[in-house]
């Protein structure tokens, strides 16, 4: 069996010289199909393994969905939403501030309770993601918050200028399009859920 | 390809032309003596303007403040580390299926460059959780993604030098870079299939970017200027690594009567 310099070993017994090239290009193009196919056939499974594992991917459970099916009370879960606007009540125990605001994805609000300091970016109407557990009724018992920025990026000055003409307020939802800006047809786009 | 071959006039010769064209790595060390230095040049004077525009007359955020001037580092390194790894898989294919000995070489140099700035990614991400988010590091869909993508560019590099005979560490390593191409959709789409504490992006090809047009230009310039650099990078070190190794095929054809003779 000879083998050939640079196409690699050869499985094929030698063949004649008219039909080698065509037959060293269909080699290269089977390699090519079966390089697709397991890429293909490794997709496919990938898919297959996020789809049934999609539950504990996710990051953070939505206050419906913790109201559908409450999870037990002492397991630790992540609680994702909108700070509801007027919902933030903070007072101190000793030197500890406490903080509660409810949480909201549009269709449920759960009551939040948080011993420490909020991230900087906290405020009503900002998205946030608490870790802690649920006490059932509507109460959770938060041992960390994290603030949820979203992709909108604003200047300070526009976004002082649309607070002071009143044309957003941004513990309504998020701030007007780019586009929505520049005709200023629109005023806010409505409270969105956790995103 | 099986349609190429019932078009013989224009479709199989003409691309084999192709592909062998750029699989020479002579024409490759003509053509890198002018790539590279006007790659440098051009993401010198890009990365000049930009990161001036970015860091300092670019607007403040309304709510992240000036801390949202980690974004034009932390954009482009997570770009650059996804399209790293794409250049390095299509790297792989060449490997595998064409035998290419010039994307074996870039194999090894893609390799290094785009895990070093995956690293970046991570780090300015993490420099940017903490003031924002309050953490520096949450398990959450995006950020363990691309830490997958971070360990898939240091097995790489541990696979390609992994063998004594380097045409196996060539192989195992497009395996391996070809597969992990499934991590670069998971990547991309895990702020929109799963919900992440990381924003979703704010320039898609479908909506208009959630950005206004200062800070979506000095972006841009910073963009084109690390990616630029990052082409330099790959250049210079391919350019390096075929001279190295024409200049041990030149040592070893000189040494060889030498050793024969004593």
């Amino acid at each position: 069996m000879t083998v050939p310099s640079s196409t690699g070993t050869s499985r094929h017994s030698p063949e004649p010289q008219g039909s080698r090239h065509k037959r060293r290009m269909t080699r290269k193009s089977r390699r090519l199909w079966l390089v697709l196919a397991c890429l293909g056939c490794f997709a496919v499974a990938t898919g297959l393994v996020l789809n049934a594992f999609s539950s504990s991917i996710v990051f953070f459970m939505a206050p419906s969905q913790v109201l559908k099916a409450p999870p037990a009370s002492d397991r630790v879960i992540r609680l994702g939403g909108m700070v509801v606007a007027g919902s933030l009540r903070r007072s101190l125990e000793g030197q500890t501030p406490i903080n509660q605001f409810e949480v909201t994805d549009g269709q449920a609000a759960i009551d939040v309770r948080y011993e420490g300091i909020l991230p900087d970016l906290f405020r009503e109407g900002q998205s946030v993601v608490a870790l802690g557990t649920y006490r059932g009724g509507s109460a959770f018992i938060a041992s960390e918050v994290l603030a949820k920025h979203d992709e909108t990026y604003m200047p300070k000055e526009v976004a002082a200028a649309l607070q002071r003409s009143g044309k957003w307020d941004p513990r309504f939802g998020k701030p007007p399009s780019s586009e929505s800006l520049n005709s200023m047809a629109r005023g806010a786009t409505g409270g969105s859920n956790g995103r | 390809m099986t349609k190429a071959t019932h078009q013989p006039l224009s479709g199989r010769p003409a691309q084999g032309a192709f592909l062998h064209r750029f699989a020479n790595p002579g024409r490759f060390l003509r053509l890198s003596r002018w790539l590279f230095p006007a790659l440098c040049a051009f993401s010198g004077v890009f990365l000049a303007i930009g990161l001036v525009w970015a860091l300092l007359f670019s607007p403040a955020d309304w709510q992240q403040g000036d801390a949202v001037r980690i974004m034009y580092l932390h954009v482009p390194m997570a770009i650059l580390a996804s399209a790293g790894y794409a250049t390095l898989a299509v790297c792989g294919v060449l490997s595998l299926v064409w035998k290419h000995p010039l994307a074996d070489l870039a194999a090894v140099e893609i390799g290094p460059v785009g895990a070093v700035v995956t690293a970046l990614c991570l780090l300015t991400g993490a420099f940017w959780g903490k003031p924002m988010w309050g953490a520096w590091w949450v398990w959450d869909a995006r950020l363990t993604s691309v830490l997958v993508l971070f360990f898939l560019y240091l097995g790489h590099i541990a696979l390609i030098q992994a063998f004594d005979d380097p045409q196996r560490g060539y192989r195992a390593a497009a395996v391996l870079a070809i597969a992990g191409v499934i991590d670069l959709p998971i990547i991309k789409f895990s702020v929109t299939w799963w919900n992440t504490l990381h924003q979703p992006d704010s320039i898609t090809l479908t909506h208009a970017p959630t950005m206004p047009s200062s800070m979506l230009l000095p972006l841009s310039l910073c963009m084109i200027g690390f990616a630029t650099g990052f082409a330099a990078l790959v250049t210079g070190r391919l350019k390096a690594a075929i001279i190295e190794t024409r200049a041990q095929q030149m040592l070893t054809r000189r040494a060889r009567p030498l050793s024969e003779s004593a």
